[in-house]
């Protein structure tokens, strides 16, 4: 294999309490790849996410960024780095221009270059039009095209995109899952969703996760091969849940 | 940290309560700086007559960055209380956290936005006694003391007012909070008699006063500084707390 892994998490474990939110996984992200986070509402793939960014501290566990601990040398490892959070971290007040700018500066991109950069992820993104208004004034749809404007300014090795279509109509939802596939060609992207086609438009790899714990890692076509993905999917959930049955 | 700082004064200017509050704190002043300019020329006749007795400086300027300061409590929570709380409650602090920024440079960021706004309101005070130049002769050191005591003064309140906001995701428990714990600081000076007591010495008006006479003492700049150096690094410590188990 010529692969490389941009990304790498080594028992990844959170706990609340004693609920165990993120159980002891481990997974990894090659260069140029879609890896889709698969799972029901609360099963831990936020969580996954706010680690994988350096935003909740795991209990356990250690992250690798292109070669650079996530703990120990966070600056350089969150350089690489994009992440969209499920709700889109803006600045209302801001007009678009303005809050890209912000972010070209936050992520350290020369000075020189910033003007460059947030041109071309507003080409990139479909703002142009929109790129003297405010925040405040945009769709959901808009919101969120800004909000992966935002994850991508800096050229991340990898791009964290929680729930991307959450709460889109299905236009503005064929719209971003484009701009995806756009950026997968340059990015590698590590996507969480409970959609089921978006994962089969989109991703390479697929994780599927249950109660904080990676019930299955592979090819999606290795899922599809003998059933829906969908029949699949609630197969592997099924069996986790009738094991816990068992051994609780 | 620089660029943070920027985007925070940036959006304070943004939004209607800064040039409120700026207007209407100068509006007050001027008012105050009027009735003391007043009350010195009713006396001015009588105070030439009396050996060392206080100047114009003592009587307006003195007074009117006492009334100031006061001020400063009552407008510096409302300034600060958006600081953290309001990132916390919209979402947007995941931009920060997984940008290449080390708390402590987020957290100073934000500090000296805040801060620079602040001076930017002393300026426009200060213009009001050194208008008083024009007509008569001002004791500059005096009045150069009292401005680095306000100086000093906002420092602190800022910091505490940061690190409030960085407590809770209400706006407005971190303003109620920052004005409570201020105005207690401000209280302590008057409760006790005796000078040497312990409550005093945590007393703000303790270590303003002498700086607003024009009397610089280390020990004072010292209290200042070491309040915004440990609210600056209490937030940090909480902020960096919460990511652990937020």
């Amino acid at each position: 294999m010529t692969e490389t892994a941009l990304l790498t998490a080594t028992e990844l474990s959170c706990h609340y309490g004693t609920q165990h939110v993120v159980d002891s996984i481990s997974f990894h992200v090659n260069q140029g790849e879609v890896l889709g986070f698969l799972g029901p509402n609360g099963a831990g793939k936020s969580t996954t996410m706010q680690m994988l960014t350096g935003n909740l501290a795991p209990h356990h566990g250690e992250i690798t960024v292109n070669g650079y601990d996530l703990f120990s040398q966070p600056l350089q490892a969150k350089q690489h780095i994009g992440y969209l959070p499920e709700q889109p971290p803006l600045y209302k007040s801001l007009t678009v221009a303005e809050f890209l700018r912000f972010c070209a500066r936050l992520n350290q991109i020369p000075t020189k270059q910033q003007s460059a950069a947030v041109a071309e992820v507003i080409e990139r993104c479909g703002l142009s039009d929109l790129s003297q208004r405010l925040i405040a004034n945009l769709s959901k749809g808009y919101e969120q095209r800004v909000g992966i404007a935002q994850a991508i300014i800096h050229k991340p090795e990898v791009v964290i995109l929680d729930e991307p279509t959450s709460g889109l109509d299905p236009i503005q939802i064929r719209q971003i899952r484009q701009l995806i596939r756009d950026i997968a060609d340059q990015h590698s992207v590590i996507l969480s969703t409970h959609i089921l086609p978006e994962v089969q438009t989109l991703c390479d790899r697929v994780q599927i996760m249950h109660h904080g714990k990676l019930l299955f890692t592979g090819a999606v076509s290795a899922l599809t091969e003998q059933d829906s993905l969908e029949d699949a999917f609630m197969n592997i959930i099924q069996f986790d849940d009738d094991q816990l049955e068992e051994t609780g | 940290m620089i660029s943070l700082a920027r985007n925070e004064l940036y959006r304070l200017f943004l939004s209607p309560l800064a040039w409120v509050i700026l207007a209407l704190t100068q509006l007050i002043l001027a008012y105050l700086f009027l009735s003391h300019v007043d009350y010195f020329l009713s006396f001015q006749s009588q105070l030439v007559t009396i050996p060392g007795a206080p100047g114009v400086t003592e009587l307006v300027a003195t007074m009117l960055l006492n009334n100031a300061a006061l001020i400063l409590l009552l407008i510096t929570p409302l300034i600060t209380m958006r600081l953290i709380a309001e990132e916390r409650q919209n979402g947007t602090l995941p931009l920060l956290f997984s940008a290449p920024l080390s708390m402590s440079a987020l957290v100073i960021g934000k500090f000296l936005g805040t801060f620079a706004f602040f001076i930017i309101l002393l300026c426009m005070v200060s213009l009001m006694p050194l208008s008083l130049a024009l007509g008569s002769h001002l004791d500059y050191g005096q009045l150069a003391a009292g401005l680095l005591g306000l100086v000093l003064l906002v420092a602190s309140f800022t910091a505490v007012g940061l690190y409030f906001s960085s407590l809770t995701k209400q706006p407005i428990i971190a303003a109620i909070s920052t004005f409570a714990s201020l105005f207690l600081l401000w209280l302590f000076s008057s409760n006790s008699s005796d000078g040497a007591s312990v409550l005093n010495w945590f007393a703000i008006p303790t270590h303003l006063n002498p700086l607003l006479q024009g009397d610089v003492n280390t020990s004072d700049i010292a209290y200042f500084l070491l309040l915004t150096g440990l609210c600056l690094i209490l937030t940090i410590r909480h902020l960096n707390s919460m990511r652990l188990s937020s």
